[in-house]
């Protein structure tokens, strides 16, 4: 076993630590989510659904705490996949021949930047749940704080399946493209369909069914099915829904989101050994 | 005779079709100082490439410290310390960092790699820069870290591509003396420069590469000698009727119309030949507009073969005298 890919981790974490606007402004991105996107849906919906009829003894939650997994699903998504344009710069402007001329193994820069990019998310979300309780998200209802503890490293562990799987194809797209003008477009053509079709800000159900048959297949639809599984729990009402999540599909999420990851780890691995940078 | 410990045979390669190297044969021996020049677009850098593992052995062998590179890229790794034609560095690590880094990567223990970084800071003397992140340091600075990187593994082979490019005489001048430091104690040097006077001043042996092939190879004296004792530079009234009249000299051995005149190439002590030259075309009527009296250079070896000055990739094929080959 060689240790490599963590001087990768230790100097893409070093980066992080040194810029610290980047670092304040991927806290602030999702802070402002919940507290200007969060707050006005809130107030409209439930003017919509006041005239709703929950059955008695139903665990109802408010679109604010709806809507704190989807925050966590989303800021994990742009995180991830901007997290390998680092690699875009070293091949244009920095490091990335010294890299590609030692013996390290290649596959060491996709572990490395997907640990970093992990680490990253990590720390977005731990911040985003103690900002979200702060400004009235319910999450963990009820739940003792071993329970808490269980959700939040269920939380994190679908986050950082999650991450890796984006980490590495934001690797892959960043080793392929020559500039950043072409990396930002690919980035975006890829993140709005994920983000709309998708259950992060609302549900699923009413989508046409094609839209709803893509949302399937979306891994940030399978991430915020994690996530709101453990932050939420797994019979609630919200915005006029009843919701109600199994074990297993919660596991099938997980499997895809395995599944999705380790199918971006080999396509990185395949445009990282072709890569030629001279 | 000491150790070949770069041996390329018969190496080819092709871009899309586009044969950038074609057939290219040479080794350098362990200690020396070797530069490869050739004009740009010669398949100078693609071969760099090839050596330092950045591009595939497509055609050919290449061995390096005992290595088949097309075998065993890896332990061709570890074999070889390369600065970089452009700037390598991540702006935002400091000196030290940088060492680190590379110290990591090439999988050194971690006692032998901190002693090695303090080593190489003192070498580079960049000891007061040390926590200062690389893109606060002047171009000579980078080059020296970038060096030093080079160093930290204690490679074989050092490969330098343009080390001293776009850097001031007296920071190229500093360089070179770490270069010389560095080749004394062991590591053989493989260099590329634009610069034919540093060329002629360092080197062991040169080979000077065009249109993929090598197409001269030597000791830079002998490289010179080859041209003739000396060189006069004459431009006249008329310079056609001056080079069919000279052509009748003994002392003359060749002469190349240039759009600046005259270059003439003698066999005999040019100070002597100079009144003579100027006497007969004089007396032919010819007058003279200017006159240079030049020892032949690295760029002249240069121009000679490649027909064209290393900093002009566009001049045309000049006339080539037939010149022997270095030999060793």
């Amino acid at each position: 076993m060689s240790w490599e890919f963590l001087t990768i981790y230790w100097r893409d974490m070093l980066r992080f630590v040194r810029f610290r606007i980047a670092l304040v402004v991927s806290l602030i991105q999702p802070a402002l989510w919940m507290a200007l996107y969060g707050a006005a849906m809130s107030s409209n919906l439930s003017r919509l659904s006041s005239g709703l009829n929950l059955p008695a003894g139903a665990a109802s939650v408010s679109y604010l705490t709806f809507m704190g997994a989807g925050v966590i699903a989303l800021t994990t998504l742009f995180t991830s996949l901007f997290g390998g344009i680092t690699l875009l710069f070293d091949k244009n402007w920095g490091l990335m021949r010294e890299l590609l001329a030692s013996p390290m193994p290649r596959n060491h820069i996709i572990l490395g930047i997907g640990l970093s990019g992990v680490t990253k998310s990590f720390i977005q979300v731990m911040v985003i749940m103690g900002f979200g309780l702060l400004i009235g998200v319910r999450l963990f209802p009820g739940y003792t704080p071993i329970q808490t503890a269980g959700a939040i490293l269920g939380v994190l562990l679908f986050v950082g399946i999650f991450s890796l799987g984006f980490l590495f194809l934001s690797s892959a797209i960043s080793m392929s493209m020559d500039t950043p003008e072409g990396l930002q477009a690919v980035i975006t053509i890829l993140t709005l369909p994920l983000f709309f079709a998708s259950n992060a800000l609302y549900p699923i159900d009413a989508f046409p069914p094609l839209v709803k048959l893509l949302s399937q297949f979306n891994p940030l639809t399978h991430l915020v099915n994690g996530v709101r599984y453990f932050t939420v729990g797994q019979d609630f009402y919200a915005v006029g829904i009843h919701y109600v999540y199994s074990s297993s599909e919660i596991m099938i999420s997980f499997l895809a989101l395995a599944g999705f990851a380790v199918a971006m780890f080999l396509i990185a691995w395949r445009v990282f050994q072709k890569a030629v940078v001279t | 005779m000491s150790q070949r410990i770069i041996e390329v045979k018969d190496l080819e390669y092709s871009y899309n079709g586009f044969k950038a190297v074609d057939g290219v044969s040479f080794f350098v021996r362990e200690g020396e100082i070797f530069s490869f020049l050739g004009p740009n677009g010669a398949g100078k850098s693609t071969v760099i490439n090839i050596l330092t593992t950045l591009l595939p052995v497509q055609k050919g062998s290449v061995s390096i410290a005992g290595h088949d590179l097309a075998i065993e890229p890896q332990a061709v790794r570890r074999s070889i310390g390369i600065v970089f034609q452009d700037e390598t560095l991540d702006r935002d690590l400091t000196v030290k960092e940088t060492l680190e880094l590379h110290g990591r990567i090439y999988s050194m223990p971690g006692a032998e790699r901190r002693e090695r970084i303090e080593e190489i800071i003192a070498l580079v003397e960049l000891e007061e820069k040390r926590d200062v992140r690389t893109r606060y340091l002047s171009g000579g600075m980078k080059r020296r870290l970038e060096i030093g990187r080079g160093l930290m593994t204690r490679p074989k082979v050092l490969f330098l591509d343009e080390p001293t490019i776009g850097l001031d005489t007296q920071t190229r001048r500093r360089l070179w003396e770490y270069i010389k430091r560095v080749n004394d104690s062991g590591t053989t040097i493989f260099l590329t420069t634009h610069y034919m006077d540093e060329a002629d001043q360092v080197s062991n042996w040169i080979d000077i590469l065009d249109h993929g092939k090598i197409i001269a190879s030597g000791e830079p004296a002998t490289l010179k000698n080859a041209l003739g004792s000396d060189m006069i530079y004459l431009d006249t009234s008329d310079n056609p009727s001056a080079e069919s009249l000279l052509n009748g000299l003994k002392s003359v051995r060749g002469i190349k119309s240039t759009p600046q005149g005259l270059a003439v190439t003698i066999n005999a002590d040019g100070t002597r030949c100079l009144p003579l030259i100027m006497n007969r075309l004089q007396e032919k009527g010819i007058s003279i507009s200017s006159v240079n009296l030049k020892k032949p250079t690295l760029d002249d070896v240069f121009v000679h073969y490649t027909g064209r000055d290393i900093r002009d990739a566009g001049a045309g094929k000049l006339h080539r005298l037939p010149l022997p080959k270095g030999v060793r």
